[in-house]
């Protein structure tokens, strides 16, 4: 399983040069790996659907008790197919429709890379592992978004869809640490075991908020499905595959796989099946309010989500069955809806419902597609999207709660709506008046046309046979997601019910609709006012804030003065110090014992002492460098008389290379000015004064307390035998506490190129004054 | 920068002296130094020294070599870029570092061959002698690059 995800990633970085050798190819040839892996995983059917989830684990951090671990049962293989066979059909209609695209090469390593990741998320079984290709996924659909990167718009919309769905993995990562601490692992296939003992834990109603966040945020739940129309502006391949197929639920995939777990409970239900009923309502009105066929079909995904969502929250057997169905007939007419969409935009260039018409004629073949597609879409018989939607109708009337009327109620709406929506992308482009052209459009060509027909004839097929599947993946789904086993037939005909009279109902009213659709747009106009209350602004309020925030604070902190730097850094230090203190008051052991002071050390002290003041008080600049120095060398002399000869020598040689490097600078300054005012000058001496009074009573009480014993023994004896070197310092530099060296070398090379950009900086653009360039 | 001119314009005749007196002892103190400065990188492990201490030496002489001729002089010495020096010794530290991941040990474990040589008796070759050859190039190449940077400066 692991080789599975990997190759994905593995066969990234070969793309580009694969489209090299092959241009006309490149994406037939891709496409072998999703249908590879479709096949392993189709081989798995079997054995998954009637012996239970396969598993594997590999150690990976077993520091950090994480583990490569994954689980192969019935959600998961529904999800690795959709993922796999979709993809490969992807690839190959990407192949020809980016066919002049200089960056196509880069769509194939990024497509290939986000479907290795969002396979990663449905086969991990560590909820760690599955963070991590979760914000994959995120990561690359943000680029993918953004692939036409030279358009602003699309940038926007890209970092958009990010913040907002990597936000929700934030939320997302500290649920998931609540949930391994509450379940007392982070494997789901133990977690999943554990839903008495999670649900009744005081901390389940925040882990369950914070992963509903996450996942509500990746699947464009209410009130955040605003990112999922603005992600339209990535490549119709894209749009297909991410924003409708499979990243958009991988949400839905977490939902149904922690329904065992934390599923059950009246807050689950309220959640999200309140949330979900929401968005789907929403998303169905708003899709029908939208003349964009890409827009229009993306808010019809979202309506998709929502239901999704809510028949999870639903949580019976009825409910998730009739989600897995859902489920797969959403991806199979919404993947060939998208590629027509794509088609269209190929062969016509129009983008707008409103300009298309009458081309049923020109593009028998896309026709088709879209009218099978849009027909399941509907939920008319006998397409499989028929038996979702009357898995769905009941689901929520035979629902037990107090609120599954109002369930119902919006079951019905969306799917007279919906019905309205399909009408509108089945029939508007390709019957009616010819819209006008300037040139005759031409059917596409196979690569592109493949994709549509397999998945529209797919939704006819298990419509027709839903046998295929029903008692294996479907019911081994839906038992993965409900916690017990699922056999359940699905039959295309149950006799004349509720569900069946409902159904039709809404397909009469639809068509009605469809019929009056400019006359509904116009009389629903004033919802227009309302999204400027909607939580599309507030994100757009949210970030205007942020951004003034933070040029506030830079405005504030960062005044590109060394001085206030220094000041604000020292006197954070001090207050850290005070508050320390002042919690703890016993830290504080003043003992200083000034007894056996000889008189040489003294007179160093003393030198010192003098040094400094003439340092600070000389008007020569040349003399307080000499003060300074003096400092210096008065110091190496007291690490000599300590016996601490690396120590002195170091000190030397660095006293001198300062000495170097500031006469170097100073050379260049004007005359000793005085600059500052006297009180500025006091101002500062109180600081300095007041740092280095606090780090000489640290420096004292350190003297006198002693928490731990002294390290310094072990390195004395351990220096020669485990380091092999007689000089201790150096042995503690190079061998004992390496890890600190490299830290600080890294911090000395990272100042040599601060200096030499700052250097470079001012002999370009020269506009600095030269006191400031070289504080 | 031009290496043709030999006589600096007068402004900055104070920086870069005439005097004969630097410039002969310039010309011996620079092989000293850098000799002085490897002894003091190759004992360190046994006595006062290091890699840390020979960089500092090390970049004493170029600033002499700097002060005694020119900032292209003391370029000529290093050979290559101030800034490729830096990059190298951090590469070789990690390298240092790394060594111990290979036989699974955790990073920067310090490893051990000791070589029989004729004339020299045993060699012990370890990798934190890799390690400070690593500090003694940042230093080298931190220093040299402040400093012969700052020479340059024509303002």
């Amino acid at each position: 399983m692991l080789t599975g995800i990997l190759s994905g990633f593995l066969l990234a970085p070969l793309a580009p040069a694969l489209h090299r050798l092959f241009p006309r190819y490149s994406g037939w040839l891709l496409a072998l790996l999703p249908a590879g892996l479709t096949l392993y995983f189709l081989q798995q059917w079997l054995p998954v659907t009637q012996q239970g989830p396969l598993l594997s684990h590999i150690d990976w951090v077993p520091a950090l008790a994480m583990p490569l671990s994954f689980m192969l049962d019935g959600l998961s293989l529904l999800f690795a197919l959709m993922i796999c066979a979709i993809g490969a059909l992807i690839f190959i209609y990407a192949g020809r429709y980016l066919e002049d695209h200089r960056d196509l090469p880069r769509l194939y390593v990024l497509l290939l890379c986000f479907m290795a990741s969002m396979l990663g998320v449905v086969l991990s079984d560590n909820l760690i592992v599955l963070f991590v290709f979760w914000e994959l996924t995120s990561i690359t659909s943000y680029l993918l978004i953004g692939f036409n990167h030279e358009d602003a718009n699309a940038r926007a919309k890209a970092l958009q869809g990010l913040i907002v769905t990597v936000g929700g993995g934030l939320a997302l990562m500290t649920g998931f640490i609540l949930l391994g601490q509450i379940g007392g692992s982070y494997e789901l296939s133990v977690l999943i075991t554990r839903g008495d003992t999670i649900t009744a834990h005081p901390l389940y109603g925040l882990t369950l908020v914070l992963i509903v966040l996450g996942a509500f945020t990746k699947s464009a739940q209410f009130p955040f499905h605003f990112w999922l129309p603005n992600a339209m502006a990535a490549p119709t391949p894209v749009s297909a595959y991410l924003h409708s197929a499979t990243m958009v639920k991988a949400g839905i995939y977490l939902l149904a796989r922690l329904h065992p777990a934390m599923g059950g409970t009246e807050l689950w239900l309220l959640l999200l099946g309140g949330a979900g009923a929401i968005t789907m309502v929403l998303g169905v009105f708003l899709a029908l309010r939208a003349t964009g066929i890409k827009r229009m079909l993306a808010y019809s995904t979202v309506m998709a989500l929502g239901t999704l969502t809510m028949l999870i929250g639903l949580g019976t057997r009825t409910a998730l069955l009739a989600a897995m169905s859902y489920l797969l007939a959403h991806s199979l007419y919404k993947g060939a809806l998208f590629m027509v969409a794509g088609i269209i935009d190929h062969q016509t260039g129009r983008k707008d419902f409103l300009d298309t018409g009458g081309w049923a004629r020109y593009l028998p073949v896309t026709s088709a597609c879209a009218g099978l597609a849009a027909l399941s879409l509907a939920g008319v018989m006998p397409l499989f999207g028929f038996i979702a939607k009357e898995q769905l109708l009941e689901a929520g009337l035979n629902h037990g709660h107090a609120l599954a009327p109002l369930f119902s109620a919006a079951i019905v709406v969306a799917a007279t709506l919906g019905v309205a929506v399909a009408a509108v992308i089945g029939i508007r482009p390709w019957f009616g008046k010819p819209a006008a052209l300037t040139h005759t459009p031409s059917e596409a060509p196979p690569a592109m046309l493949l994709g549509p027909a397999l998945l529209a004839g797919l939704g006819l097929l298990l419509g027709l046979i839903p046998g295929l599947i029903d008692r294996s993946l479907l019911s081994a789904a839906a038992s993965a997601s409900l916690g017990e086993t699922v056999t359940q037939p699905l039959a295309l005909w149950h006799g004349i019910n509720t569900a069946l009279l409902i159904s039709l109902g809404a397909v009469l009213v639809g068509l009605v609709l469809f019929r009056y659709w400019q006359g509904f747009r116009h009389a629903t106009r004033w919802t227009d006012t309302l999204a400027r209350f909607g939580p599309e602004q507030a994100y757009h309020r949210l970030m205007d804030g942020l951004v003034a925030v933070s040029s506030g604070q830079t405005r504030l902190l960062q005044s590109g003065y060394l001085r206030y730097y220094l000041i604000s850094t020292l006197l954070t230090l001090v207050a850290l110090v005070i508050a320390a203190l002042w919690l703890n008051p016993d830290a504080l052991k003043l003992r200083p014992d000034f007894t056996d002071i000889q008189l040489h050390e003294a007179v160093i002290a003393a030198v010192l002492v003098i040094a400094t003041l003439a340092a600070v008080t000389l008007q020569s600049r040349l003399g307080a460098v000499a003060s300074l120095g003096a400092v210096g060398f008065s110091i190496a002399l007291l690490y000599v008389l300590f016996s601490a000869p690396d120590l002195s020598i170091t000190q030397v040689l660095v006293e001198t290379l300062t000495v170097i490097m500031l006469v170097l600078v100073l050379f260049r300054l004007p005359g000793f000015l005085r600059l500052t005012r006297t009180r500025t000058r006091l101002a500062d001496a109180l600081v300095g004064i007041t740092v280095g009074g606090m780090i000489t009573v640290l420096l004292l009480s350190v003297l006198g307390s002693r928490y731990h014993g002294s390290i310094a023994h072990y390195f004395i004896t351990e220096s020669v035998p485990a380091g092999y070197g007689r000089n201790i310092v150096n042995v503690i530099l190079v061998d004992f506490r390496a890890l600190d060296t490299l830290g600080e070398l890294f911090v000395l090379a990272l100042a040599a190129t601060g200096v030499y950009a700052m250097l470079k900086l001012r002999s370009k653009g020269d506009t600095t004054e030269p006191e400031e360039t070289h504080d | 920068m031009t290496r043709e001119r030999r006589i600096p314009p007068p402004d900055r005749n104070a920086l870069r002296t005439q005097s004969l007196i630097l410039r002969t002892t310039g010309f011996f103190l620079l092989p000293l130094l850098l000799l002085f400065a490897l002894f003091l990188l190759l004992r360190g492990h046994n006595a006062p020294g290091g890699g840390f201490i020979a960089g500092l030496v090390a970049s004493a002489a170029i600033a002499v070599h700097l002060f005694a001729m020119s900032e292209a002089g003391a370029r000529r010495v290093l050979r290559v870029d101030p800034r490729d020096l830096f990059a190298w010794g951090l590469i070789l530290a990690l390298v240092a570092g790394v060594l111990g991941l290979f036989s699974g040990q955790p990073f920067l474990t310090a490893h051990w061959l000791t070589v029989s040589l004729p004339v020299f008796g045993e060699l012990k070759l370890g990798s934190p002698l890799l390690f400070d050859l690593g500090v003694f190039l940042v230093v080298v190449g931190t220093a040299s690059t402040i400093i012969i940077n700052l020479a340059e400066q024509d303002t």
